[in-house]
C-alpha cells in the first residue's frame, strides 16, 4: 500500500461520549479527516446520537442533523436538496449510520435513496449490534455470537446480511469496505468516494469493547484480525460490477479471531469450524466477482 | 383569474405560488392528483422545484425535515395511512421547529379499507404539535396555503392544510387564482433563522437532558399561543390584499342563537343551507364553523358563544371510547367557563358516507327537542 499523507485536520474535537477503545470514535475521526471541513453529517439513531454530546455542547466543527432512526437516507436526501437549491453543490452530505440503521430499520430509506441515486455518501458503522441499547443482535450480528438477545444457550442462529451484495444490486456508483487498522485503506476510500457524485456507500466495520467482549486496546488487532481472518475483506465496488480486492497477504484462521472476543467464547470446535467453512465460501464467492 | 379546478389542483397551485423550493411525496388515494400535478409542471418547467420522489411517507417527511433544516421552503401532501406512517417525523418536523406545510385529504383509515372522507385521520395526529386548518371549500383550500406558509415561518410550527377527500379533492369549483406579483408581494421568501451552515457548523436536535427538555416543549406551547393574533394578522393582510378571508371560527345565521350547529370542513358547506332554511321556524339556530383546531381557538370560541343554550356538534371522526374529538375538546375548553352551553355529541358520515341536509335537520331538531342530550354520543344516520 503506498503511502499517504494523513490530514492533520481535526473535526471531531476533545470531549465526546464515547466508551474508551470505541472502533467507532477512530474510524470517526479518520473519516472527518478525509471528509475535510465542507461536509454536513446526519446521524440517525446509533451511539453518535450521544456521542458527539448532549446540549447545548457539540464536540463536531461540523453541521451535524440528528435524525429520527429510520431516515438516514431520506433526511439526508433533502439536506442534498436543500444545499443544491441553495447553490452549494461542493458541500458533501454524510450520512453515518449503525448496523441496526443500515441493515434492519433504515434498509427502506436507505434502498429508496439509493435507487434514486442520491448524492451523498453513506457510512455504515457496523459494530454488528444494537450497541447503544446494551447489545441485542441484529441482522448484522455474526453466526453463532452472543449478545443480549441472543444468549449463549440460544445464540445467533443466522449469518450476518450481506449488506454489500444489497447495495451493489442498487448500481450505485461507489461501495467499500473498510476498518480502522487499515487507515490509509479507510481515507483513500472516503477520499475516492468524495470525488465521485450518486450514492455512495462505505461499510465500515468498528469493533466495540463492550458489546464483544474484548479489552479496549485491542481494538485495532481485532480490526485487523478481521480482516487477516477474511471475516471481514476490503474491497471496492464499481456500478455494482467492478470488484476491486485488497488483498491481505497475512491470512489466519478465524479462530484466531473469534478467541480474543467474549461473545464467541461459548463456541464449540464444530461451530468455529462452521463459521471457517461460510469464510471460505464467502471468499470464493467475492474472488469470482472480483475475476468477472 | 378564476377557474374552475378541483381542490386537489387547488393545492398544486397554492404549491406553486407559494415558491416552494422541495417537495417530497409517496402517493396516496385520494392525495394522488396532487404528486401528480405538481409532476407535470416540473415537467414542464413550469415550476422550479426539486421533487423527491421517495419510497414511503416516512421518508417523504424525514426527507423535507432535512431540506426545511438546510433552510428552504418545504411542502408534502398525504392521507389516511400515509399521515398514520409518517407519525413519528410529524412529531420531529414540530420539534426541530420547521415551519413545512403538510395537505391531507382526509380519509378513513383501515381496516375495512376505505377511501372516502373522514377526519381520523388528521385528528389523530393532533398531539403532534402541528397548526392545523381545515378547509370548506376549494378557494379556501388555494388560500390557506398561501397564508400557512406565512403563519408557520412565523411562529417555526409545521403547519396541515385539511380537505376533505372528493367533496373537495375531486369535485371542481370556481377558484380566484391569484397571480405570482401578488402572492411574492404577500408572501416574501423563506429567511430561516439558522440554517446549516457550513461556516457556522452548528448541531441540530441533540439529545437533551431532563434539565432542560421541559423548556424545549414549553417554547412550543408559547408558539403555539402567538398563532390566534399571527393568523390573524396574516388573514387580515390576506383579505385588505385578496378580498377573502377566513377567521379561525366563523359564526353564520341568526345573531342570537340559541342553539349553534358547530362543524368543520365540508359539512359546514350543507349546514349553511340547513340553517339558512331553518330561520324564523321558532328556534333561533345558527352555525359556527371550526377553521382552526390546532391551537385550539379558545378565546375565539368564547366570544362566539355567547348567550347560546346548547352546541350541536357534528364529528366526522371517532375516538372510540370516548366520542367525537371536536365535541370532546369543546367539552374540555368550556369546563373552567361560567357559561356552559349543553353540547350535544352527533357522529356522523364516518369513511365517507353522505351527511345531508336531512340529516343536519335531525341533529338540530333533537337538540332543540331535548334539555340535555340522552346519551353521550348521539348517532346520525346509524343502520342498527
Amino acid at each position: 500500500m503506498r503511502k499517504m499523507e494523513i490530514p492533520l485536520s481535526e473535526n471531531l474535537g476533545h470531549g465526546h461520549l464515547a466508551c474508551a477503545g470505541c472502533g467507532a470514535a477512530v474510524s470517526m475521526r479518520l473519516t472527518l479527516k478525509a471528509l475535510g471541513e465542507k461536509t454536513v453529517m446526519v446521524f440517525p439513531a446509533s451511539c453518535w446520537s450521544i456521542v458527539p454530546g448532549f446540549w447545548p455542547y457539540s464536540s463536531f466543527r461540523i453541521p451535524v442533523i440528528h435524525a429520527g432512526f429510520v431516515t438516514g437516507g431520506a433526511t439526508a436526501s433533502g439536506v442534498r436538496a436543500a444545499l443544491d437549491v441553495r447553490g452549494d453543490h461542493e458541500s458533501v452530505v454524510t450520512v453515518w449510520a449503525g448496523d441496526g440503521g443500515t441493515f434492519d430499520i433504515g434498509l427502506q430509506a436507505l434502498s429508496g435513496a439509493a435507487e434514486r441515486n442520491e448524492d451523498f455518501i453513506y457510512i455504515c458503522n457496523d459494530n454488528e449490534g444494537y450497541m447503544n441499547t446494551g447489545t441485542q443482535r441484529s441482522s448484522a450480528t455474526p453466526l453463532f455470537a452472543w449478545t443480549t438477545t441472543t444468549p449463549v444457550m440460544q445464540p445467533k442462529e443466522n449469518p450476518k446480511k450481506d449488506i454489500m451484495a444489497i447495495m451493489a444490486d442498487h448500481h450505485i456508483p461507489y461501495a467499500a469496505t473498510a476498518t480502522i487498522a487499515y487507515p490509509e485503506d479507510l481515507l483513500r476510500k472516503i477520499d475516492k468516494a468524495k470525488r465521485i457524485r450518486g450514492t455512495r456507500f462505505i461499510h465500515l466495520l468498528s469493533p466495540c469493547p463492550p458489546g464483544w467482549r474484548i479489552p479496549s486496546e485491542l481494538t485495532i488487532k481485532i480490526s485487523r484480525l478481521a480482516v487477516r481472518s477474511r471475516v471481514f475483506p476490503l474491497y471496492e465496488i464499481e456500478n455494482g460490477n467492478t470488484y476491486t480486492l485488497q488483498e491481505e497477504s497475512h491470512v489466519v484462521p478465524v479462530k484466531e479471531y473469534l478467541k480474543m472476543q467474549g461473545r464467541f467464547s461459548h463456541l464449540s470446535d464444530s461451530e468455529v469450524e462452521v463459521i471457517q467453512k461460510n469464510v471460505e465460501r464467502s471468499w470464493e464467492r467475492l474472488l469470482k466477482k472480483a475475476e468477472a | 383569474m378564476k377557474r374552475v379546478i378541483t381542490g386537489n389542483q387547488a393545492v398544486a397551485y397554492g404549491v406553486i405560488l407559494s415558491r416552494v423550493d422541495v417537495i417530497s411525496a409517496y402517493p396516496i388515494t385520494p392525495q394522488t392528483t396532487i404528486v401528480e400535478e405538481l409532476s407535470e409542471l416540473i415537467a414542464n418547467g413550469r415550476l422550479n422545484t426539486r421533487f423527491l420522489k421517495v419510497e414511503s411517507e416516512h421518508s417523504a417527511m424525514a426527507a423535507l425535515i432535512g431540506a426545511a433544516t438546510g433552510g428552504v421552503r418545504c411542502f408534502t401532501a398525504t392521507s389516511s395511512h400515509g399521515l398514520a406512517y409518517m407519525h413519528e417525523m410529524l412529531h420531529w418536523a414540530s420539534g426541530a421547529r420547521l415551519p413545512i406545510v403538510l395537505v391531507n385529504v382526509n380519509r378513513a383509515i383501515g381496516p375495512p379499507w376505505n377511501i372516502w372522507s373522514d377526519q381520523s385521520d388528521s385528528l389523530s395526529q393532533r398531539d403532534t404539535g402541528w397548526i392545523q386548518l381545515y378547509c370548506e371549500n376549494n378557494q379556501e383550500v388555494l388560500d390557506t396555503i398561501l397564508q400557512a406558509y406565512r403563519v408557520a415561518e412565523s411562529v417555526k410550527l409545521p403547519v396541515m392544510v385539511v380537505l376533505d377527500a372528493y367533496v373537495l379533492s375531486h369535485t371542481s369549483e370556481p377558484v380566484e387564482i391569484p397571480t405570482m406579483e401578488e402572492v411574492d408581494a404577500f408572501l416574501p421568501a423563506y429567511c430561516p433563522d439558522y440554517p446549516i451552515d457550513i461556516q457556522e457548523p452548528m448541531a441540530f436536535s441533540v439529545i437533551t437532558t431532563p434539565e432542560y427538555f421541559l423548556e424545549f416543549r414549553y417554547k412550543i406551547q408559547k408558539a403555539m399561543e402567538e398563532v390566534p393574533e399571527v393568523a390573524k394578522k396574516v388573514n387580515d393582510e390576506f383579505r385588505s390584499r385578496f378580498g377573502r378571508g377566513y377567521a379561525a371560527i366563523e359564526r353564520y345565521g341568526e345573531g342570537e342563537a340559541e342553539v349553534l350547529l358547530v362543524t368543520s370542513g365540508t359539512v359546514t358547506s350543507t349546514s349553511r343551507t340547513v340553517v339558512q332554511k331553518l330561520k324564523g321556524n321558532g328556534t333561533k339556530i345558527g352555525g359556527m364553523k371550526i377553521k382552526r383546531f390546532r391551537p385550539f381557538p379558545f378565546e375565539e370560541i368564547y366570544e362566539e358563544i355567547r348567550g347560546v343554550r346548547k352546541l350541536a356538534v357534528i364529528d366526522r371522526n371517532l375516538s372510540a371510547g370516548v366520542g367525537g374529538i371536536f365535541a370532546q375538546e369543546l367539552k374540555a375548553s368550556l369546563y373552567s367557563r361560567e357559561e356552559r352551553p349543553e353540547i350535544f355529541s352527533f357522529i356522523s358520515g364516518l369513511g365517507g358516507r353522505d351527511i345531508t341536509p336531512n340529516l343536519i335537520e335531525e341533529a338540530i331538531q333533537y337538540t332543540v327537542e331535548h334539555p340535555r342530550p340522552e346519551e353521550e354520543i348521539l348517532w346520525l344516520g346509524l343502520k342498527k
